[in-house]
């Protein structure tokens, strides 16, 4: 119970937020304020504050840019550094309920393929998780795992194995 | 279920793609004594040149087993192609145990060639077996293994598969977009492949029915993977599944009326059957971990599998029908297990196996589940999808060399190994066919 009421001030925070990214650059500073007051009331850490608001946009474009997340070797989780440039994916998506997406899980060669075609899925679904609890709609998610067989670097060495291992948002 | 026969940006095709250019065969380890066999060049009556050199192929087959060494032609004292024409002691000299001759003539009356092999053991002076085998000039090296199994049976006592045939998947080019995926089919030593399927998007484990006239693979062809059958002679195909997420690794039961696979549509990969008959679809296992790679016991009544439901791929075993807490697991020793399929004894199980944290390799290995006895198979370090010949007597797998993907295959006894290099392409994922007829 307790969680669901934090999920949905966040996620009201984030409706807010969202409706604050769709005004124009001219009333900044006007729309800025219910977002600021509301969130202060919420414990969400990436709400946005008022004067920062416009770097704030830059930060958003600037994460929605990063489409690849890698993974460690054998992990399924996002790393944590990727955290708040997930969160920004989430909010745009909450931002805009037409925007659909495809989430591409990949592992490297090493393992068996199946075994990496189920891990490149379960890699794509913890992000996909994450979004929906940042306020993407399931609906808007699609996942889709191509284990090994799409390496975005072929060799049989370290750096080509950390790029293989991967999740990539492509715009549907 | 949705049919989707023709689809754009697919290519189907069953013309050959110039076998020269796609596989030929190295044998890369044999026995330390191999039987010594001398193989005569079969004589040809007719007109013109033929396409294909009986004894040579023959002479290929039996090498690249490992148990047999060939004679060098021009170390041939004669040349006989019948009976009356053998001189055993011309053979007993150069230390030959046993002789294989022949001839081909053009069958009376047809465009058919008959040919008439006999094969002799040198130390006991005696023919073993011969007769006349009858076919169109291009089926002259069907013949050729079909010879070829006569003679390994003879020495070895085990049913020779020289007219097997394998299936494996090719990807080609560069970079994640720009790579084609093919599904061929080819002779056991890589002769004579086709195209099953030809595709942008990626296709995977490919699986024989047990009575060879189809094959069960993956195709991301809609962008999703689903199951389809095709019936290789035709090339008809149907899709089988379209569940959300994953669906993936088919398997024909050893009855060929059920399909064992792997679906993500209640969360995560777990294994359920479905019925080819009714369509009817069983779950096999429900857990929350990753359950894949399913295979059948040689009875048809559990399936073994992979799970990572302690945290590392292990094999495990349930039956049909059993209850989630019924499974059993299978492998304890190693950091890693998976892939694996029962030999058809029950008894020993063929695995992809790693075996420590600290080193990520991959190899062949057969547990043997009464005794735990552990044979690693294989030295190269990235081995997986291994595939048992329809004799029992090699198992097939895909490994890479020099950074590409290629298909090796190794004695069950680990002494034999031989390799199929391609000259295009990543080659994967081999499945060898069962006895064809």
């Amino acid at each position: 119970m307790q969680s669901k009421q934090i999920i949905k001030t966040g996620m009201l925070v984030i409706a807010l937020s969202a409706l604050v990214a769709c005004k124009s650059s001219s009333d900044v500073e006007e729309a800025a304020a219910p977002a600021s007051s509301s969130s202060s009331s919420a414990s969400s850490s990436a709400a946005p504050s008022a004067p920062a608001l416009s770097q704030e946009e830059i930060r958003a474009q600037n994460a929605l840019r990063q489409t690849v997340f890698y993974f460690d070797f054998d992990i399924a989780e996002f790393k944590a550094e990727d955290r708040n440039t997930l969160t920004y994916h989430a909010r745009d998506l909450a931002a805009n309920p037409n925007k659909r997406i495809r989430l591409e899980g990949h592992a490297d060669e090493r393992g068996t393929r199946e075994y990496n075609l189920a891990l490149g899925e379960r890699r794509a679904n913890g992000i996909l998780n994450y979004m929906v609890v940042n306020g993407a709609s399931r609906s808007q998610i699609e996942v889709v795992s191509y284990g090994e067989e799409r390496p975005a670097q072929t060799g049989q060495n370290e750096q080509a194995y950390a790029r293989n291992r991967r999740v990539e948002v492509v715009a549907r | 279920m949705k049919l989707r026969l023709a689809l754009s940006g697919l290519l189907l095709s069953l013309l050959s793609v110039g076998a020269d250019a796609a596989l030929s065969i190295q044998i890369t380890k044999g026995v330390d004594n191999p039987v010594p066999i001398a193989i005569v060049p079969f004589s040809w009556q007719g007109d013109g040149v033929l396409s294909e050199d009986i004894a040579q192929i023959v002479m290929n087959d039996l090498e690249q087993v490992g148990e047999f060494r060939a004679l060098s032609r021009s170390n041939m004292l004669s040349m006989p192609s019948e009976q009356r024409e053998v001189y055993y002691r011309d053979w007993r000299i150069l230390a030959q145990d046993y002789l294989l001759i022949g001839k081909i003539n053009r069958a009376p009356n047809s465009q058919l060639v008959q040919v008439q092999y006999e094969f002799f053991d040198i130390n006991r002076e005696m023919k073993l077996s011969g007769e006349i085998l009858t076919g169109s000039v291009t089926q002259l090296r069907d013949i050729a293994h079909t010879i070829s199994n006569v003679v390994f049976e003879q020495v070895t006592g085990i049913p020779g598969a020289f007219n097997s045939q394998i299936l494996y998947i090719v990807g080609e080019g560069e970079g994640p977009d720009n790579t084609t995926f093919r599904l061929e089919r080819s002779d056991y030593d890589g002769a004579r492949a086709q195209v099953l399927l030809e595709s942008r998007e990626p296709i995977m484990s490919p699986s024989w029915s047990p009575d060879g006239r189809d094959v069960a693979y993956v195709s991301f062809e809609t962008d999703l993977p689903r199951i389809y059958i095709q019936n290789i002679a035709s090339g008809e195909r149907r899709q089988i599944t379209n569940y959300p997420n994953i669906n993936s690794s088919p398997v024909f039961s050893p009855d060929g009326t059920k399909l064992a696979m792997v679906l993500s549509k209640d969360g995560s990969p777990d294994i359920y059957v479905q019925d080819l008959l009714n369509n009817q679809l069983m779950r096999v296992t429900s857990h929350p971990a990753i359950d894949t790679e399913p295979s059948w016991t040689p009875d048809g009544r559990s399936i073994v599998f992979m799970s990572d439901r302690t945290g590392q791929p292990q094999i495990y075993q349930m039956a049909l029908g059993a209850n989630d807490y019924d499974v059993e697991r299978l492998t304890y020793d190693c950091f890693q297990c998976a892939k694996a399929k029962f030999l058809p004894d029950g008894v020993n199980l063929v695995h992809v196996r790693r075996e420590t944290r600290q080193n990520p390799t991959y190899h062949i290995a057969i547990l043997n589940i009464e005794t735990l006895r552990v044979i690693n198979l294989t030295d190269t370090s990235l081995d997986e999808s291994p595939t048992l010949a329809p004799n029992g007597s090699m198992i097939m797998y895909a490994t890479k060399f020099n950074g590409r993907g290629v298909l090796d295959a190794v004695s069950i006894d680990g002494r034999v190994k031989f390799r199929l290099p391609s000259t295009q392409g990543d080659v994967r994922e081999p499945s060898w066919s069962p006895l064809l007829n």
